[in-house]
């Protein structure tokens, strides 16, 4: 039956997408009107419910209240000059004032960080009666706000509006991520401020740091300065401080944000070698070293020694309850060459099989990150290749074809019973022409076959904004609107699928980005009132 | 977790090998410091001897032996500028306190040899050539006109580079320079999205950074039409997208002035007959009215049968004609449906008055001949696209031909200069077009005059363009989609035709992105790895 409710709500609301209703991510529930009310910027006030578990003085809310404000009625953001309610006319009955947003938060916990049980449920009424938010967590309630702010428009004459409005909302999945890569290309620590702003305007949840790389090593280790000051591109401005982490951190936490830390290893790991001598495999050519490396060399206790401190430092340093541990793309052509890894292979029993030494490695550095009281993500290939890993292990899928179709390896992924997220189709770092994004658009991450208690294993997915072409330069307009796209299959009801009710309100949306100073690129042909302006 | 397994089937052997190259040097994939030219100039002499430079000991001044004096303001912007760009870099750290360099060189002393041009405006003709001769305690730069000062100085500017002390130097050297052709264009599209003036002054910024001398205004089509002309001021206030999305009388002028300084020709399109919904707006009955279809107000290509419609091209491009001061006007004259011609009665009629039968090219042609005679008695010169050419009307001589079409563009050339027209290539490089990877290496592949002809043939062939459509590029992305990637047909353009080496491209096109973002374009990255000062 609350299909049949949902489907008659969305069509009502198709109807007119006008401003007040070009919601993005769209809300699991909502019925809407064009009885409306006024908002004055000035009277306007975010207040608690006397019974609230949130009150002022909790972080989260305060900033976002003052957030949304600047957003709102920010006086350099909406083009034309105020015209105060006033001279709203005296015989419009319609509008009446609102003069407060109140906001109910059942559960308390200001100070916590969101994890992946966090609820992000909220209610939102706008009626005659009230101007309400209700929300079980602060971090529904920051979501809540951020659909609010969406639902405010401004007529022409400079009237701020908000329709008569019921929402019930909810995300269809926990993790909602977006990956940048610091490695390829450093980014500056404003460019990856600015991205968990726009993430929240989008609803995103998680911020899949790709932190380190071949290419460098801007992560400052407290353990290791040696892997900075050796592995980045320029220790004295390509890299990430202490400082600078833990301001990412609790600017994410204050938007609802996790940050999902990646050490990708064995592989893709040249840059760690430049720092800590005896790390990599020393590649041979014939019988002598080539002078190369290759992956993280397995067969060296001093191998576990340091991952075992660096990885001490990592976990204190990230707080979410997970790591990133990579495991992608290990070459073997190394290790093969090697003939200290050959006599380990034959003394371990592993044959010419180089995936079992991808699994010793694995699972000893799994055994050392569980020690830490942490859990893990790793991507697609530890699961293709067998790893033994702990039953609550978290599978990412990236590869689109191969070894098999995405939707099939997700299939085999929760047959196995471990949880899944899936990437592949969401490689924003590769562009073609035209509207690329309704491709990102339709996929629909359950459509495997598969009984309902593995469709519960997929937890969400990650758009992945891989740095080889990209750095500061050109990431926001590759990354927005486009990423919008993946938010929205991720946090809306899985029968939003149309496509143009999906262009108005992105269209819609990107202009509302470029208010908000967000350089994000078009959809189609068009404009918005406001363009960007270079500064 | 860059899919390694999606890379080979879409890079090229060069590319993988030069990805391998870049991973076995690890971290250490910035540009090499020196000096890194681009465009390659004509010919570089290069000794050994470093000289260095001192931000508070150096100037660029005129020669007194230069036809150009204090009076001409182009030259004096251009030090001014230029001062600013060779010593505008990032104060580098660890800088010995004490260290006060030794000035070896002073000065760079400008000579203009010939009537100096300062107060014109640059033509297809124009003389852009220069030399430079950098020596202490003064360097040199002669040019026959500012012109070539001015791409004089761009080489100047790249000359210098920052030892690794943060030390401002540059080697001895000799230059002599002249472009290959002499119209190298960048095309933008202010129609189909508005660019805000801002824009439109930094990118050419850039394109005098990449010695670009052409920017191909296609200022109005179907979607908008944001220029306000003062004789038909309603064509802007219904045709554009608000009131606020217009390029008034004032903001042309001062785009054509910025350009003018920098040695960049402004050519407007207005391209017509077809392409020209939003004239529509502002203009009753100058469209075609369709017939037949379910909505009766649907409207096709400009209607090429009532005298009404010469009239007002007519005043309209004698506006155009004084506002744009080039001597050329685009007439575009590309992609002309005729299914609403053919559904409209009058229509059919004029046709076959005039004989035409089913043939519509005939009609587009007696079109597009009568708007050309209008502009020569304008006094003015005319390019349009190939189409014109394709479909047989009838062109004066002189009249330019852009070839745009993709497939077979070698053979259009062939048959465009064989009937004697000088002709304009866009046809490989349409920037809007993109795709993953390093897709610049198939714009440098280009070699514009490989086709089948004779040396007369292939001396019609005055250049080219980069084409930045704006179907999916507005002001959010439009520098890091033109910038590097226009700069490899800036070098395909400017330097001679034996200059193909990807590997030396790369390196100097890497380094010379960098200075872009230090000179506060948004140029992306050609691939992995940094710049020395990130774009803040």
């Amino acid at each position: 039956m609350a299909g049949a409710k949902l489907w008659l709500l969305l069509l009502l609301a198709g109807a007119f997408a006008g401003p007040a209703a070009a919601l993005w991510p769209w809300p699991q529930y909502i019925q809407t009107s064009d009885w409306h009310y006024t908002i004055s910027p000035h009277s306007f006030q975010f207040k608690y419910h006397v019974r609230s578990a949130a009150q002022s003085g909790c972080s989260v809310l305060d900033e976002a209240f003052q957030r949304y404000r600047d957003l709102l009625f920010g006086a350099e953001s909406w083009q034309r000059p105020a015209l105060t309610v006033y001279t709203v006319l005296a015989g419009e009955q319609h509008t009446s004032e609102k003069d407060s947003l109140v906001i109910l938060v059942v559960t308390p916990g200001c100070d916590q960080l969101p994890s992946l049980e966090s609820v992000e449920n909220y209610t939102l009424t706008i009626n005659n009666e009230q101007c309400f938010l209700l929300s079980e967590t602060v971090w529904g309630a920051l979501r809540g706000l951020e659909t609010f702010s969406q639902l405010v428009w401004r007529s022409p004459e400079g009237t701020f509006f908000i329709n008569k409005t019921e929402i019930e909302d909810f995300p269809r999945f926990p993790h909602r991520g977006l990956l940048l890569d610091t490695s390829r290309h450093y980014l500056p620590l404003h460019s990856i401020l600015d991205t968990l702003d726009v993430m929240a305007y989008n609803k995103f949840n998680v911020f899949h740091w790709h932190l380190v790389d071949d290419s460098s090593f801007p992560y400052e280790s407290f353990t290791f300065p040696e892997l900075t000051r050796k592995g980045s591109y320029n220790p004295a401005t390509h890299i990430y401080t202490a400082q600078d982490v833990k301001e990412v951190i609790e600017y994410a936490r204050l938007r609802g944000i996790r940050v999902l830390a990646e050490f990708d290893t064995p592989g893709h790991t040249l840059s760690w070698g430049r720092g800590v001598s005896g790390l990599l495999t020393p590649c041979y050519s014939g019988s002598q070293p080539s002078g190369t490396f290759g992956p993280v060399n397995p067969i060296l206790n001093s191998t576990y020694e340091f991952m075992n401190t660096f990885f001490l430092e990592v976990n204190s340093v990230f707080p979410d309850f997970y790591l990133h541990l990579g495991g992608d793309e290990v070459d073997f052509a190394c290790w093969k060459s090697n003939p200290d890894v050959q006599a380990f292979m034959k003394k371990k029993g592993f044959g010419n099989d180089f995936k079992q030494l991808e699994s010793f490695y694995i699972q000893t550095l799994l055994d050392i990150v569980s020690a830490y009281g942490k859990g893990y993500v790793v991507w697609q290939e530890v699961f293709d290749n067998k790893v033994k890993v702990l039953p609550d292990t978290i599978i990412q899928v990236w590869r689109e074809e191969v070894p098999v179709s995405y939707l099939k390896e997700l299939a085999l992924i929760t047959e196995a019973g471990f949880r899944a997220l899936l990437s592949a189709p969401w490689y924003l770092n590769r562009i073609s022409y035209g509207p690329d994004w309704e491709d990102f658009y339709r996929v629909d991450p359950l459509s495997f076959e598969g009984g309902p208690e593995q469709k519960a294993l997929v937890i969400g997915g990650e758009a992945c904004m891989w740095g080889e072409y990209v750095d500061s330069t050109n990431l926001v307009p590759r990354l927005w609107p486009r990423a919008g796209a993946v938010a929205e299959r991720l946090w809306s009801n899985k029968v939003v699928t149309d496509p143009d009710f999906a262009f108005k309100r992105l269209a819609h949306f990107r202009c509302e980005l470029l208010r908000r100073g967000v350089q994000a690129q078009p959809l189609s042909v068009g404009y918005c009132e406001q363009e960007f302006e270079q500064t | 977790m860059e899919p390694r397994a999606l890379r080979p089937p879409r890079l090229p052997g060069l590319l993988a090998a030069l990805a391998l190259l870049l991973a076995a040097q690890g971290p250490r994939a910035s540009a090499a410091r020196g000096p890194a030219l681009w465009p390659l100039p004509l010919s570089v002499q290069t000794a050994p001897r470093v000289l260095h430079l001192s931000p508070d000991a150096f100037h660029i001044a005129n020669d007194p032996l230069s036809q150009a004096g204090a009076s001409c303001t182009l030259l004096q912007e251009a030090f001014r500028r230029y001062q600013n760009y060779i010593f505008g870099g990032p104060v580098l750290k660890h800088l010995p306190a004490k260290s006060r360099v030794k000035a070896d060189v002073q000065q760079l002393l400008v000579s203009v040899v010939l009537d100096s041009e300062c107060e014109m405006y640059p033509s297809i003709t124009s003389d852009e050539s220069y030399s430079l001769v950098v020596k202490e305690p003064v360097a040199f730069l002669k040019a026959n006109r500012v012109w070539g000062v001015l791409r004089g100085l761009e080489t100047f500017s790249q000359l210098v580079y920052q030892d690794t002390y943060g030390t401002y130097t540059v080697n001895e050297s000799t230059i002599t320079d002249s472009p290959r052709f002499p119209h190298r264009g960048i095309l933008i599209d202010t129609a189909r999205h508005f660019l805000p003036v801002k824009s439109i002054l930094k990118t050419l910024d850039a394109m005098a950074f990449n010695k670009f001398n052409v920017l191909h205004w296609h200022i109005v089509d179907d979607q908008s039409f944001p220029y306000q002309s003062t004789t038909f001021p309603e064509l802007s206030n219904k045709g554009s997208y608000s009131k606020s999305h217009v390029y008034t009388p004032n903001e042309v002028r001062s785009v054509i002035e910025y350009a003018r300084l920098r040695g960049i020709r402004i050519i407007p399109e207005f391209d017509s007959p077809g392409h020209t919904q939003s004239w529509g707006k502002g203009q009753e009955n100058l469209l075609t009215p369709c017939y037949g279809g379910h909505q009766p107000e649907i409207s096709g290509p400009i209607n090429p049968t009532l005298n009404t419609t010469y009239s007002f091209l007519c005043k309209l491009f004698k506006e155009i004609s004084w506002v744009f001061p080039d001597q050329f006007i685009h007439l575009g004259g590309d992609e002309v449906e005729f299914e609403c011609w053919e559904s409209n009665p009058n229509i059919q009629k004029f046709m076959k008055q005039k004989g035409f039968g089913t043939d519509f090219r005939q009609l587009e042609s007696f079109y597009m001949q009568k708007l050309l005679n209008i502009i020569s008695t304008l006094k003015k010169g005319s390019i349009v696209w190939q189409e014109v050419f394709d479909n047989h009307v009838k062109l004066q001589q002189g009249t330019v031909v852009q070839v745009w079409k993709e497939e077979m563009y070698t053979n259009d050339l062939s048959a465009v200069t064989a009937a004697g027209f000088p002709v304009i290539l866009s046809a490989p490089w349409y920037l809007d077009r993109i795709s993953y990877g390093q897709d610049w290496r198939i714009y440098y592949a280009v070699e514009p005059l490989d086709f089948s002809g004779t040396q007369e043939q292939k001396k019609l062939v005055l250049g080219g363009e980069a084409c930045l459509w704006g179907e999916y590029v507005d002001s959010t992305n439009l520098s890091p989609r033109l910038w590097p990637r226009a700069s490899a047909i800036g070098e395909r353009l400017w330097s001679g035709k034996e200059v193909r080496s990807l590997d030396d491209a790369y390196k100097r096109l890497t380094a010379h992105r960098c200075r872009m973002v230090r000179r506060g374009i948004a140029a992306e990255p050609l691939f992995t790895g940094y710049c020395d000062n990130v774009l803040k």
